[in-house]
């Protein structure tokens, strides 16, 4: 997943200090593997660079520097697009998908639309791997059916998500 | 709703527009749109009563609409008599269900000639067609015992036999490997969307099962009594 | 053990009522089975006691004869029984006249005081008859005395009876009249004869037998989602014996119900029996109460039969949690066995030979008639099976009802065992009822434009006697007529002449010659019949004191038999039996007669409608000692017309009940169905062909059930015939039964339709 877009994403309800931003991602996403500073600033000065974030201003005082972030248009324009494209379906893609589940419900986008688009996207993969499967050798079954089993995953994991949409609306505060 | 629009030029075999169902007062259907194109296989998918079977109900003409037009073919299906459409699906259509489709009495080559014989196909005739298909799809052994007396993947592939065995142009399947396990569901789904793709009929795939879906060419979802184009949605944002 | 018992059966019984919509349906179809099985029984049982009430009222009204010797009192009363032939009617009444103060009178049950003389009472359904033109020649009978009063129903035998009270003061002339004391002795003579009783026995086997068959098969409807249950029930736990008493639980709740619902309808029905003519005088509802015995058997047998079927069902059944097996199937049913009841059967009936209906046979003849019943209603199934197994091909509807019956011919061949029962057992008795009947008159073949009547009075003297035979001769519809003197003698007592009494008639020749044939007549001429029947010689004493009994004792007058010739009896006086002697008048002193019929033989005119009635109008009801019968049509058994009625309501009642069942097990058969037939309606099916289905699946066994009982039927009867010694009359005894079966086929799958229709609506598809 990219913490670059993640990290622009939770620009979008407000600009914020690089420390907030930390904060704020550990506590939605960051679970069992919390950002280091570094990787923050590291981060925000390529979306600076890039032209997606703009210094809203800079708090001096004791301690290490602390300036604020806020998203341009350009940032949006580049979430919208992150959230409506499908990733490529892969396993273990969960972490990624639910991001931009967060995301969507944060930022008041569509995140069933959302849903459904992976959805489908992942159903074109399992057509493709169902045809692949129907006309190929053993070998060729056993492959293609051990990555459907995985899409079937996570396809159930997409269903299961948005019909519990409107409570994680609520528990994300959005 | 974006995936309602028939190809440029040519009518659609199946197109239903702003379908409305209701079961006492509630909605099973609220404004539902479908197509179907000519040998094209498409999966309905959607939540536990979201109104799916009613979906397929309401297009193969058994129920009658509440709202909305069906166009089979060129004719009216929503404006036919009953025995009109009765006839339609004699001729037109073949069904699979998930489950209690076959008469229990009668032996499973005689289920399959059913279809022909509804049709007015004399029965030495009717029961060799259904034995070439009963063949066809792998249960050619079981023609002469009861439905009863085979196993359930047995069952559903007669079940798949009688619905292709009178040459229809479009297949209803409400939750046709619902009652199988994976391997015999996926055998039978093989031999089902084969078959079709082979004789050229269209299918209408009704499951809540993705690996089932996959074996179509475009799904369809439905919510809330109302019929979302998904890969259509795709298609156009990528 | 018993606690254990109780325990199951009570936890099956609640399984049952909690069961939900489907498991409430089920119950309540075997409870309409039962009930309407219940309904019947409890009729039938109370049979006993509505004869029993009918003769009590009966009893209540027949007149106490004045002991001989005793005082004639203010309230005595002469009373004479008369009997009214109307058409094809026959009922009777009482002449009744005063002797003493007819304010004192004693009178009969149901008027409330002696009629005077002129003054008609009768019953309401007599009073109806003569109100209508249908009876507007009835009321010329009667004089035309007006209906003074209608009797009470406590002085009638039933709501629609035909009987009159007379008031008359011309009785002290009749021979037929007697003093009366009261009312309320028992009448001599109302027994039934043994070949009766054994009749009532028969009919009693046949059409009781397909009610409890009825009622056996509605007990096991909805068995096949039973098993389902019981599955289950081992599955948590429950043992072979557990679960067997658990169903026996289950169906018990059905048989109770049922036993209720069979109760009210028993009530209802009873409200409606003024409506029913059956038999002829009718029945009142409040004689209509099952004998207590037979009312306590029914309430213990239908619930332990219940239990006792169930369990017996069960037995070859193998309850296993994962499922139910049936060990031997409807497949492989034996034929021997049950060609051995049949057999014995047929024995029980054959062996006695020929002609053999002497007492103390009834109870053989209906162990046999049982036997043999069974025995073809045992064969049912078996043809069922083979017959079914044999279908093939056909249209599609065919196709699918045969190839139904085929998974299942043992239900189908139970639901009709009781048709064939009642068919084959009616068939039986209507070749046994018809033989009967045309046994009582002679057979002979007289068309209308030659009926005949023999009209009578008794007369004093030979002059009275030519006036009655002028005034019939003269009467209405009469063509031609042949005036006799007709007389009974016996020999004088202690004397060694003739054993039997003898019959004299005396007329001129002109007159005799057409009575019977002889080469030449001259007055003082006597004859005898010829065919050595009468045992009359030459010489015998004969006594011309021929007063009848209960007069004072006279001197004997004998007479001594002169030289006689023998002559022929014309077929005209055939029918009654006029063997005897035959003589002109100069031959015997009449005048020393007591005892003297004027007798008219009268030829009608067929082109008078009624004529028969104008001579019975001429005659009269209130003429002393006249009487009148029209040769050839006696109404002779009566007994058996009420009882071959009471059989063909009785076989049309038991075809109902079983249609009923029918109904109920198709209406089941079809709900378990209820997802195929979407399914098959899905398909395009036409309800035409699941409907011609049905009609097929009801027609197929009901044929055959049929014919086996046609074929059954005509066996026992030539059996019956055989041990009676009569021929065959009736060879289409069973045009009617069987039209009444296609009747059932038809309203059957009539009935099922609009149930049908709805189990293939398209909400059927849905899954549950």
């Amino acid at each position: 997943m990219s913490i670059g877009t993640t990290l622009l994403g939770l620009l979008e309800s407000g600009p914020r200090h690089g420390y907030d931003l930390k904060r704020l991602f550990d506590e939605r996403f960051g679970h069992d593997r919390p950002l280091h500073y570094g990787q923050v600033y590291s981060t925000m000065s390529r979306l600076l660079r890039n032209g997606l974030v703009e210094v809203d201003g800079v708090e001096s005082g004791s301690g290490p520097e602390r300036k604020r972030y806020a998203i341009t248009d350009a940032g949006v324009t580049d979430v919208s697009r992150w959230l409506s494209t499908a990733e490529k379906p892969e396993p273990y893609l969960q972490s990624t998908l639910y991001a931009k589940v967060v995301l969507a419900l944060l930022t008041g986008r569509d995140a069933a639309g959302l849903l459904d688009v992976q959805r489908a996207e992942h159903l074109r993969l399992m057509r493709e791997l169902t045809r692949r499967k129907t006309s190929g050798d053993l070998a060729d079954q056993l492959v293609c059916d051990h990555a459907l089993f995985h899409l079937e995953a996570d396809i159930r994991w997409l269903e299961l998500t948005a019909s519990r949409l409107g409570r994680l609306a609520r528990e994300v505060g959005a | 709703m974006s995936g309602a629009n028939t190809a440029e030029g040519t009518e659609a075999l199946l197109t239903a527009t702003r379908l409305r169902k209701y079961f006492g007062s509630t909605a099973a259907l609220n404004g539902a749109d479908f197509t179907i194109d000519s040998g094209e296989v498409v999966a309905v998918m959607g939540p536990s009563g979201s109104g799916k079977s009613t979906l397929l109900h309401c297009l193969a003409g058994i129920l009658d609409l509440d709202g909305g037009t069906v166009r089979y073919d060129g004719h009216e299906l929503s404006a036919l008599p009953d025995t009109e459409r009765s006839r339609l699906r004699r001729s037109d259509f073949g069904f699979v269900f998930q489950f209690g489709q076959l008469v229990p009495e009668l032996t499973c080559v005689e289920n399959v000639a059913l279809s022909l014989r509804l049709a007015g196909v004399a029965r030495r005739r009717a029961e060799s067609s259904a034995t070439e298909w009963m063949a066809r799809l792998e249960v050619d052994d079981v023609r002469d015992k009861r439905p009863g007396q085979v196993s359930g993947g047995q069952r559903q592939r007669v079940a798949i036999a009688r619905a292709l065995v009178a040459g229809p142009r479009l297949i209803f399947a409400d939750e046709p490997t619902g009652a199988l396990d994976s391997l015999n569901g996926e055998r039978a789904m093989e031999l089902l969307t084969g078959a079709a793709r082979d004789t050229g009929a269209a299918v209408v795939l009704v499951t809540h099962d993705v690996r089932v879906a996959a074996y179509s060419d475009r799904e369809v979802v439905v919510r809330d009594g109302q019929v979302l184009d998904t890969t259509a949605r795709i298609a156009g944002t990528t | 053990m018993i606690g254990r018992w109780y325990r199951d059966l009570a936890m099956g019984a609640g399984l049952t009522l909690n069961g939900g919509r489907a498991g409430w349906t089920r119950t309540l179809l075997t409870a309409l089975g039962v009930g309407l099985g219940v309904m019947v029984l409890l009729l039938a049982s109370a049979a006993p006691t509505v004869r029993a009430a009918a003769l009590e009222r009966a009893d209540a009204r027949s007149p106490v004869y004045l002991e001989e010797g005793a005082r004639i009192g203010d309230d005595t009363v002469l009373a004479a029984p008369e009997i009214v032939e109307y058409r094809n009617t026959l009922f009777s009444g009482m002449l009744l006249g005063s002797l003493g103060d007819p304010r004192e009178a004693v009178h009969p049950p149901g008027i409330d005081r002696l009629p005077a003389a002129g003054e008609l009472y009768v019953s309401p359904a007599l009073r109806d008859l003569l109100d209508s033109p249908e009876g507007a020649l009835l009321a010329e009978r009667f004089d035309g005395a007006p209906v003074t009063g209608v009797i009470g129903t406590e002085g009638l035998r039933g709501p629609y009876e035909l009987y009159f009270y007379l008031g008359t003061d011309t009785l002290a002339q009749d021979p037929a009249s007697y003093a009366v004391s009261g009312f309320g002795g028992d009448r001599p003579g109302s027994g039934l004869s043994a070949m009766t009783v054994l009749l009532i026995v028969v009919i009693i086997v046949v059409l009781l037998l397909p009610v409890a068959a009825f009622v056996l098969t509605a007990m096991r409807f909805g068995a096949e989602s039973r098993d389902q249950r019981l599955a289950a029930l081992r599955l948590v736990g429950a043992d072979r014996g557990m679960t067997r008493r658990i169903a026996a639980g289950e169906s018990l709740v059905g048989a109770l119900l049922g036993l209720a619902l069979g109760t009210g309808f028993f009530l209802v029905v009873r409200t409606f029996a003024d409506d029913v003519r059956l038999p002829a005088s009718g029945v009142l509802p409040a004689d209509i109460s099952p004998a207590p015995l037979l009312a306590a058997l029914v309430v213990v047998l239908v619930p332990a039969s219940a239990v006792l079927v169930t369990l017996l069902a069960l037995r070859g059944v193998e309850v296993s949690p994962l499922g139910v097996f049936r060990e031997n199937t409807d497949h492989g049913r034996r034929l021997w066995w049950r060609v051995v009841v049949l057999a014995v059967g047929c024995a029980v009936l054959f062996v006695p030979g020929r002609g053999t209906n002497s007492e103390g046979t009834e109870w053989t003849v209906a162990v046999g008639v049982l036997l043999t019943l069974t025995g073809v209603t045992l064969l049912l199934p078996w043809v069922v099976e083979a017959v079914v197994g044999r279908l093939r091909g056909g249209p599609l509807s065919w196709q699918m009802a045969t190839r139904r019956l085929q998974l299942n011919s043992g239900l189908a061949a139970r639901t009709v065992s009781g048709v064939t029962i009642a068919v084959a057992g009616a068939i039986a008795l209507q070749m046994l009822f018809s033989a009967m009947n045309a046994q009582v008159p002679p057979g002979e073949d007289q068309g209308p434009a030659a009926t005949r009547m023999i009209a009578s009075a008794t007369v004093e003297t030979g002059a009275e006697g030519a006036e009655f035979a002028r005034g019939v001769d003269g009467a209405r519809g009469v063509a031609s007529s042949v005036p006799f003197l007709l007389a009974h003698l016996d020999a004088p007592p202690g004397t060694d002449g003739p054993q039997e009494r003898l019959t004299v008639v005396i007329a001129d020749c002109a007159d005799l010659e057409r009575l019977v044939t002889f080469s030449s007549c001259t007055d003082g001429d006597a004859f005898v019949t010829d065919g050595g029947e009468v045992a009359v010689r030459p010489g015998d004493r004969l006594d011309l004191h021929n007063a009848r009994a209960g007069g004072p004792a006279a001197e004997p007058r004998p007479w001594t038999v002169p030289r006689v010739r023998e002559a022929r009896i014309t077929e005209a006086l055939s029918g009654p039996n006029y063997q005897g002697l035959y003589l002109t008048p100069s031959a015997l002193p009449v005048e020393e007669l007591e005892n003297i019929q004027a007798t008219v033989l009268v030829t009608l005119d067929g082109k008078v409608p009624d004529a028969v009635e104008h001579v019975r109008n001429h005659i009269g009801v209130d003429e002393p000692g006249t009487d009148s019968r029209v040769l050839g049509s006696e109404i002779g058994g009566s007994v058996l017309t009420v009882i071959g009625d009471a059989l063909r309501a009785g076989a049309v009642l038991t075809m109902l009940v079983i249609g009923a069942s029918m109904v109920i097990s198709t209406v089941e058969q079809l709900r378990e169905r209820r997802r195929q037939l979407s399914v098959l309606i899905a398909f395009g099916t036409r309800r035409s062909t699941l409907a011609a289905s049905v009609l097929w699946q009801t027609a197929i066994p009901m044929v055959l059930g049929l014919v086996i009982a046609v074929v059954g039927g005509f066996g026992l009867g030539l059996l019956l015939l055989r041990l009676a010694d009569l021929p065959v009359t009736d060879w289409l005894a069973f045009v009617p039964l069987v039209g009444a079966g296609i009747g059932v086929i038809a309203l059957v799958t009539l009935a099922s339709l609009p149930y049908l229709w709805r189990m293939t609506r398209p909400e059927g598809l849905r899954t549950e």
